[in-house]
């Protein structure tokens, strides 16, 4: 398989973008109810689009900073990037080398989207990111199935699984590793939620995620590995390089980027 | 006080009943002002603060020291919050999110007109956000919007306190009912001017309902069952974050004599706490922690996110058991405490028993033993043969089941009793294995024997009567075991 693909890569004579979609699954879009934010719609459309198989990992953020200087720690723009960013390596060019194979985590919202957009991609959104992880292995939404709801609900509950190694999980019914279990995962839109959310209760825009009042407008009351997710969300801010929060990148699936020549 | 009035103008004289009630109203009411009604009417929030300092925050049991009569304060203080994997009962584990490194949190002791300056820290390595929503605090979710904070950030906000009180503060980051069950709970005092009276021991309690995968005592690391906690079915009623929490080498010490103050909260998140301490009467209940006090209380109802203060005298010496008299919680979820009280005995006050007789009902000088009852009570000396009556019965219900109705075994699982070289070598051993169980190989009848039989819970005389039965059925060696052999190797 893997002579295959290189054989396609080397004939093709393909661009970055194409190899990179082999590290990428397609998702097919669909229709799906988001936790909040859609006002009285209970229903969002999201368009097909392609996610990385796996999350960014260590070796690979060590390769972008080495490209681009001003993304390595002591260079970084500090309004983009809190000092937790990339406060673990060894220096600007290093990681620790016992984390190479694991998920890149302490890195800003501003620093992961900047990777992505390196690699002609960009970060998921929201919706895109929610509707890829709520699928099982076997199905497309698994959210109705109670045993998959509790086993990622443990997955949140277990300490330190930013120390997991990527690509060891089962691959979910788009291919896809990693999404629960693992780290938090960065979003383009992760701070849109609140806003919208709380429009909708007479212009209170105030956050509404706390006590009770997260509950308001809420889809899914008994879905809480959503809540929890949403409720990391809402706390963050761009620059935050947190130990628990990664990322992956994903890319538009229309016409126009599937065949592109770099 | 009124009864004897009462009584003679009931019904007769209306008018001099109405001046009564008048007379009770004003009492009631002159009463509350000396419990302190008055602090509700004044404006804590113009007190002026003089001077500053760092608050110290305390670990369950204990609680900072009083706050006496100082002025109020600008108070700094900080929070740490932790997810950590801590011990919830013998061999059980469970992965606690704390405010301060234990359940409950740190115990925050005021005085109402301070403003506090409160810092709240999430550890990097947590991987949820977090905040604080602080009863004891006017203003947007008591403090929740503007704690909230993400996993490696701290935050501070500040707020006055304009209420006196004792007050709960827990965690309100969604889902807000796991967080609570988790374990993110704890209590904020805040005193009144001049602070409460003194006392010799003040103790700081908190129950909480957890809901674990595994039932009560099911050993391991236990997830949090969401089901179970949606439908308010606890596996665990604790103290003090854990089974163990006030018992043993953390149950709370007094000495006879001692005025005691318990600050008592409950986190929940489901379950209401009956509220009880068994050997004593709470003098005083300061009712959900606010200015009503009620005296002569036994039972002190405390609902989830509230709290109470409760004072005794601890007569007497003795164990005080604490307990959620919601009474299976005590017995068979973890509620129960200890606070053990040692000293002089006082013989006024309780003279323990003085005196054991022989109660004899009139007309059933007859003792009748029950006919087909599941409980065997044997009696207390018995001749050989009923030990083997007896003994019959017991290993019906307690034997059986593995050794079979002919002593006959299982084979390769459980050992033969029936003509069994290894049960007549040694009657001492025999006598040990029932009070203590047996495992690892054995030989019987040359056979090798790998398994478990765990130990029994019996009586000297049910072990004697059941033993004396074995030696006397199958052609075994006829040995009779009596009720002081059993002791004798109890004691050992």
């Amino acid at each position: 398989m893997r002579k295959l693909i290189l054989l396609m890569a080397g004939f093709f004579l393909i661009s970055n973008a194409s190899a990179q979609t082999i590290q990428m699954a397609l998702i097919e879009g669909g229709n799906y109810t988001p936790l909040y934010g859609v006002g009285e719609q209970s229903e969002t459309s999201v368009g097909d689009f392609y996610l990385d198989k796996l999350p960014v990992t260590y070796a690979d953020f060590q390769e972008f900073v080495r490209k681009h200087p001003k993304w390595q720690k002591s260079n970084v723009t500090k309004l983009f990037a809190d000092s937790r960013y990339l406060s673990n390596w060894e220096n600007d060019l290093k990681a620790p080398a016992n984390l190479m194979d694991k998920p890149i985590t302490m890195v800003s919202w501003f620093a992961a989207k900047a990777y992505c957009e390196c690699q002609g991609k960009r970060l998921p959104t929201v919706d895109e990111w929610e509707y890829a992880a709520m699928a099982s292995t076997s199905k497309r939404d698994a959210r109705s199935d109670s045993l998959y709801n509790v086993s990622i609900l443990r997955s949140y509950e277990q300490p330190k699984t930013y120390m997991k190694t990527v690509g060891n999980s089962e691959s979910n019914y788009w291919g896809v590793q990693d999404m629960h279990g693992m780290v938090w995962e960065w979003t383009q839109d992760f701070n849109s939620i609140i806003l919208t959310g709380e429009s909708r209760n007479n212009g209170n825009t105030d956050a509404g995620l706390f006590c009770a009042a997260g509950a308001i407008g809420a889809k899914d009351m008994m879905n809480y590995a959503a809540f929890m997710r949403f409720a990391m969300r809402s706390s963050l801010k761009a620059n935050f390089s947190l130990t628990t929060l990664g990322f992956r990148c994903a890319k538009d699936a229309g016409p126009q980027n599937q065949l592109t020549f770099k | 006080m009124n009864y004897k009035n009462i009584r003679p103008i009931k019904g007769y004289f209306y008018p001099l009943l109405f001046i009564l009630a008048l007379a009770f109203t004003a009492c009631t009411q002159s009463q509350s002002r000396n419990t302190g009604a008055k602090s509700y009417t004044k404006d804590y929030s113009k007190t002026k603060v003089f001077g500053e300092m760092v608050a110290e925050l305390t670990a369950p049991p204990h609680v900072p020291p009083p706050v006496g009569n100082r002025p109020a304060m600008k108070l700094y203080m900080e929070m740490e919050i932790t997810e950590e994997e801590m011990e919830m009962a013998d061999g059980v584990s469970y992965l606690f999110w704390t405010f301060g490194g234990t359940v409950p949190g740190s115990f925050i002791r005021a005085r109402v007109g301070d403003e506090v300056e409160f810092k709240i820290k999430n550890h990097p390595d947590n991987k949820l956000p977090h905040n604080i929503d602080l009863h004891a605090v006017t203003g947007q979710g008591g403090g929740a919007e503007a704690s909230f904070v993400a996993p490696g950030h701290e935050k501070t906000f500040s707020f006055k306190l304009i209420n006196p009180g004792l007050y709960v503060y827990h965690c309100a980051t969604a889902p807000v009912g796991m967080h609570i069950a988790n374990g993110m709970y704890g209590l904020i005092l805040v005193e009144p001017e001049g602070g409460l009276p003194p006392v010799d021991k003040e103790f700081y309690v908190m129950q909480g309902d957890f809901y674990t995968e595994g039932r009560f005592g099911e050993p391991g690391l236990q997830p949090f069952d969401m089901q179970k906690a949606y439908d308010e079915r606890p596996d665990y009623v604790v103290f003090n974050g854990s089974v163990n929490g006030l018992s043993g080498e953390n149950a709370l010490q007094a000495k006879a004599g001692e005025t005691i103050r318990i600050f008592f909260g409950n986190g929940g998140p489901n379950l209401a706490s009956s509220f009880h301490v068994i050997g004593e009467i709470f003098d005083k209940v300061y009712v959900d922690g606010g200015d009503q006090i009620n005296s002569n209380v036994g039972t002190t109802l405390v609902p989830a996110g509230g709290a109470a203060i409760l004072e005794f005298k601890a007569d007497v010496p003795s164990n005080l058991v604490l307990v959620d008299h919601s009474i299976f919680r005590a017995f068979n979820k973890g509620a129960l405490g200890i606070l053990s009280v040692t000293g002089e005995e006082n013989e006024k006050i309780f003279a323990g028993e003085i005196m054991e007789g022989i109660y004899l009902p009139e007309g059933s000088t007859i003792q009748k033993m029950p006919k087909d009852g599941n409980v065997v009570s044997p009696p207390v000396t018995m001749t050989k043969s009923e030990l083997i009556d007896t003994g019959k019965k017991i290993y019906m219900q307690a034997c059986f089941a593995c050794h079979q109705a002919n002593g006959e075994g299982v084979a390769n699982a459980f050992p033969p009793l029936a003509n069994a070289d290894y049960l007549n070598a040694d009657v001492n051993r025999s006598i040990d294995v029932l009070l203590h169980g047996l495992s690892g190989e054995i030989t019987v009848n040359g056979k090798k024997y790998n398994s478990i039989m765990p130990s029994q819970q019996l009586k000297d005389e049910e072990v004697a009567a059941v033993l004396t039965y074995v030696y006397n059925s199958w052609g075994n060696n006829g040995s009779e075991v009596t009720p002081e052999m059993v002791n004798k190797r109890r004691k050992k």
